[in-house]
């Protein structure tokens, strides 16, 4: 795997196709948790935490268990099974070896569960590398660059709602119809990247 | 108010309140992300709506007669798996019947499973109440979810692609907006009609005051 196509995996996950911004995924932690900054930064890192081993969790899954047994047709309940025992795992992990990490992410951990990026980060990876050398790697790249995207739209939206909390908004546009409306107006900027190749 | 009405408009009330009330996106802001991701044409939106239905209905029927069954503390993963299931037959059905909507939009199909809605109907309804009672929930908030799904989905084709169905409404000379069937459409469609719903319900508020 060379330099240039860990640039590429970057740019596709992070700016092109941002799982927010273009692929619609995990819009429901988006909106519900971008009030402020630091619960945006805490969800934004347990995401990416996640993100990253659970593809690397679901892809070894795939590949040496559903594959060789032929059970391809079971691998949405395989998945859902391993991601939400695995978060229940990391948070007895984090709570007995980082007390801090874990009082600092605690309350977003549980709710990763049914974030649908996760699954669809575990989709995407099993559907485009499927039988491509350095599928694992891969995998686990594009499950971390895509947190990272996730989170750097995460930081996006709370910086500018923080703000929309003194501005003038009628009536009806109040809550979450101007953070949809302002959401598109950043999926525009974010159109600007389309067509990027590297 | 609603104890003199308990029985048969109770029943009704059940029915309709995921129609406008307590409608699944609007209202409730529940699964948003298939409902962006697959409202760019009226076709795909059927093809979700139909799949939803199906998953939601077998769901909460099920739930609702093992409630008693399930121990409390592990009772998401339970329903996870349930929902899980009906979601295998659901896609296998599609796969079968009308592949080329479901290869457009499998990733999002897939995604049905952890669909807030319906883990959320099953989590705050199914799990408490009757089996006829979570039909008639089941048989609203997808009527709910599919009607805004539609309605969604005619606005961004027709301004998008200026056809409805595949029936062209608009003439070729008119240039269509094409931002409308990109992502940036499907938030702005969403959020001018999240202002609507709340715009109706603040004059009903004032009305009834």
């Amino acid at each position: 795997m060379t330099l240039g196509q860990i640039i590429a995996l970057f740019m596709g996950s992070v700016f092109v196709q941002n799982f927010i911004f273009s692929r619609f995924l995990g819009l429901c932690p988006y909106v519900g948790v971008s009030k402020d900054t630091p619960s945006a930064m805490g969800m934004g890192f347990a995401v990416v935490f996640v993100m990253t081993t659970a593809s690397a969790v679901t892809w070894i899954l795939y590949r040496y268990i559903l594959i060789p047994f032929d059970l391809t047709y079971l691998k949405i309940v395989a998945f859902i099974l391993v991601i939400a025992s695995f978060v229940q795992f990391v948070e007895m992990f984090l709570k007995k070896t980082f007390p801090a990490l874990h009082r600092s992410l605690g309350i977003y951990l549980p709710l990763i569960t049914t974030n649908c990026a996760v699954l669809g980060v575990a989709f995407l990876n099993i559907t485009q590398f499927e039988s491509e050398s350095y599928g694992f790697a891969k995998s686990t790249l594009q499950g971390f660059f895509a947190g990272i995207g996730f989170m750097l739209a995460m930081l996006i939206m709370s910086g500018i709602r923080e703000k929309l909390e003194y501005a003038e908004i009628p009536e009806p546009m109040k809550g979450l119809a101007i953070v949809f409306v302002t959401a598109g107006l950043i999926s525009i900027a974010f159109l600007g990247f389309s067509g990027f190749k590297l | 108010m609603a104890r003199e009405e308990k029985n048969n408009t109770g029943y009704l009330r059940e029915l309709t309140k995921g129609f406008i009330r307590e409608n699944p996106i609007f209202i409730l802001c529940l699964g948003l992300c298939p409902t962006l991701a697959v409202s760019n044409l009226v076709e795909n939106a059927f093809g979700m709506g139909i799949a939803f239905f199906f998953v939601l209905l077998c769901s909460n029927i099920t739930i609702s007669l093992v409630q008693k069954l399930i121990p409390d503390e592990v009772r998401i993963p339970c329903f996870i798996v349930i929902i899980a299931s009906f979601f295998t037959v659901a896609s296998l059905l599609m796969q079968w019947f009308i592949p080329d909507v479901y290869a457009r939009m499998s990733l999002y199909i897939n995604l049905i499973v952890v669909n807030c809605i319906i883990l959320g109907r099953a989590e705050a309804f199914a799990s408490k109440n009757s089996v006829f009672r979570s039909v008639l929930d089941a048989i609203g908030m997808g009527i709910g979810f599919t009607a805004s799904l539609f309605i969604i989905s005619a606005i961004r084709e027709v301004t998008g692609f200026g056809t409805f169905l595949g029936f062209r409404l608009i003439p070729e000379n008119i240039k269509p907006v094409t931002i409308m069937i990109l992502a940036p459409g499907a938030f702005f469609t969403i959020g001018f009609l999240m202002a609507l719903f709340n715009l109706i319900r603040i004059k009903k508020g004032k009305v009834s005051k």
